[in-house]
């Protein structure tokens, strides 16, 4: 005989603490601490901070901990966490052109003032597993150059842009819209987009670069400059009338430089796709610059080609993945009532249809 | 985060209430418009009802009954996790019975107790726009409601008639509100549809993720959309509960065996409770 479903509470208390046991594992291996996973998985923390929309290396770490290693679930952490924080003040712009480079790297230009650091990079290794690293064996500690970093790093599009040989980045004053703080209203300006675009999810935009290169929407991109590295901020004091630091973040900048032929409006010029994350995160921030270009169609007077990447009302509806995960992974939740009303619409469908059948036989 | 005391009455800080309620004001102030707001991060996940527990939150106060539900039963694993939250962060007293709650919150479903003056109801949404399958753009579905353009909308529910004899839809079925705008009353079965229209109680609907807040005041017309030659029909199992015998409540089907077994029981289990208690 049917017996109501009771006990949710107690189901609900018992799965938390096995999800708790499950987290913790073997207890015979010794547990991982914050601050390893802050020192020993600096990328996953550097994802959990641009797309949680939050610096900070130990809350991320704590979130990667607590999530079990998984990175959405980090991040939403870290969002919700983020969202009851209040709004003390907003730094002042913070300046990449002063920013002290780990690494900075031109696709376009051999050589440029400043010069070209590699850096802690993938990108020349082989992906071969390193054994050794079952072992725990310790690293040598790398060289260090004889001088430190060079003091000038002027962004190397500046370049192009100083022979008007790409389009000019107009400065303004205006405030930026938060998109944590007033809803999402379509059409979107640059600046929301950008915001929208650094905290997307990862694979996400990557995937939507991906398609601009493969022909939806192609921009050519060339990668101007990538730079990473840590730079101050600053707020100003109105009592104390100047500003004052208040600590460093690491950032990743990449400019590209996209084929351009002009337009109705536009002479022959070299265009701009923009990406700034948290962290060392050059995957994303490139792939952001390429959505970023993709999406300025409008403004360059180019034609919209119907290209997932170029559709700012399906790349900004669908970029988050707090969002995305959210309404996906809620089809677990029970739906019987809904079903029960498409049971009986179906039942009389289907009587309706044999009826008429039968009718006509 | 073992301490809620560093939360704020209902989770939400003040400001973050205050701008909830500014939405509902102008979501009641024009009955099925949806009100953009810029809803937040919760600490549970969008299609967990965060639009709903907003909501709740910028309503309750410390002498409210609150009341949830989840498919019509209050212990459900979504409802009392809800239900918690607000006792934790709140602190309010809670309810299943439908008459001495102050504000219930559900999803799916309308209780089969006739809701009175004074209660609100707050629904979790998860596509407020009616037209959503009909245009995904939101930046034209708004147009088309500012418009009253909801050709395409009688054009579907043609097509449905024309293709399977009548409207195929059974639940988040479209209403109109006042004779202006066409409004999802969420994902509820169309049996709960006409408890909709001229109820004595004040309905909010709050959808986190789509960042839209929209409102029934008390006593509004509210029409489920239909054709002279077909008009609307609220539509149940038809069979009586198996368990309290209602003839006249929304029912679920539990399938009880492998051999085809099932039985008929009342979707509202606060409404089947208080129902065998009298029968004894």
């Amino acid at each position: 005989m049917y017996v109501a479903v009771k006990g949710g509470e107690r189901a609900i208390e018992n799965a938390h603490a096995w999800l708790a046991e499950e987290r913790r594992g073997d207890p015979a291996v010794p547990e991982l601490s914050t601050a390893q996973i802050r020192e020993q998985m600096t990328l996953a923390v550097n994802r959990v901070m641009a797309e949680g929309s939050l610096y900070d290396p130990d809350l991320a770490a704590l979130a990667i901990k607590q999530a079990r290693g998984d990175l959405i679930e980090a991040i939403f952490l870290i969002r919700a966490y983020r969202t009851t924080l209040p709004r003390l003040m907003a730094s002042t712009p913070v300046d990449t052109a002063a920013m002290a480079v780990t690494r900075r790297i031109s696709a376009t230009f051999k050589d440029a003032p400043g010069g070209q650091i590699l850096g802690p990079t993938f990108d020349y290794t082989h992906r071969l597993l390193d054994f050794a690293l079952l072992a725990e064996g310790e690293v040598p500690p790398a060289p260090t150059a004889l001088t430190g970093p060079a003091q000038d790093m002027p962004h190397i599009l500046s370049f192009l842009d100083r022979d008007g040989l790409i389009e000019e980045a107009t400065p303004s004053d205006e405030p930026p819209p938060d998109l944590t703080r007033a809803p999402l209203e379509l059409p979107a300006d640059r600046a929301l987009r950008l915001q929208a675009l650094t905290r997307g999810d990862e694979g996400f935009v990557l995937g939507l670069a991906y398609s601009t290169q493969r022909g939806y929407g192609r921009n050519h991109a060339f990668v101007g400059e990538l730079r990473i590295g840590t730079c101050p901020v600053e707020v100003d004091i109105p009592e104390l009338g100047f500003s004052v630091e208040i600590g460093d973040i690491e950032l990743t900048e990449c400019e590209t430089v996209n084929q351009f032929t002009g337009s109705k409006t536009q002479p022959p010029q070299f265009t701009r796709g923009y990406g700034l994350t948290f962290g060392q995160t050059e995957r994303k921030a490139i792939s952001m610059a390429l959505v970023d270009r993709a999406l300025r169609w409008r403004e360059l007077g180019e034609d919209f080609t119907g290209a997932p990447a170029q559709d700012e009302e399906f790349v900004l509806s669908h970029c988050d993945n707090i969002q995305a995960t959210g309404f996906l992974e809620h089809i677990k939740l029970p739906h019987y009532v809904d079903f029960q009303a498409e049971l009986e619409l179906i039942r009389s469908v289907r009587a309706a249809a044999f009826a008429s059948r039968e009718a006509a036989e | 985060m073992t301490a809620m005391d560093a939360y704020n009455f209902a989770y939400l800080d003040e400001d973050t209430k205050r701008m909830i309620r500014r939405a509902l004001l102008k979501a009641v102030a024009i009955p099925g418009y949806q009100v953009p707001f810029a809803s937040r991060e919760m600490p549970m996940p969008y299609g967990w009802g965060t639009g709903g527990v907003q909501v709740t939150a910028a309503c309750l106060t410390p002498d409210d009954r609150l009341k949830v539900i989840d498919q019509g039963a209050d212990d459900t694993t979504n409802a009392v996790s809800i239900r918690r939250f607000f006792q934790r962060t709140a602190g309010v007293e809670v309810t299943e019975e439908t008459e001495d709650a102050t504000i219930i919150q559900t999803r799916h479903r309308v209780p089969e107790a006739p809701l009175q003056e004074g209660q609100i109801m707050v629904f979790q949404v998860p596509i407020p726009e009616p037209l959503r399958f009909l245009e995904p753009r939101e930046t034209e579905t708004r147009r088309m409601h500012a418009l009253a353009d909801y050709g395409l909308m009688q054009v579907k529910l043609y097509e449905d008639i024309a293709r399977h004899g009548r409207i195929a839809t059974a639940y988040a079925y479209p209403v109109k509100v006042e004779g202006r705008y066409v409004m999802d009353p969420s994902p509820i079965p169309k049996f709960d549809n006409p408890k909709l229209d001229d109820s004595p109680a004040l309905m909010l609907f709050g959808a986190g993720r789509e960042q839209r807040i929209y409102a029934l005041p008390p006593y509004t017309r509210v029409e489920s959309l239909d054709f002279d030659d077909h008009p609307f029909v609220a539509s149940k199992a038809d069979h009586a509960c198996d368990i309290c015998g209602a003839t006249e409540s929304y029912l679920d089907e539990v399938i009880t065996d492998d051999q085809g077994g099932r039985i008929f029981v009342c979707s509202d289990t606060a409404f089947c409770r208080s129902r065998q208690e009298d029968r004894q």
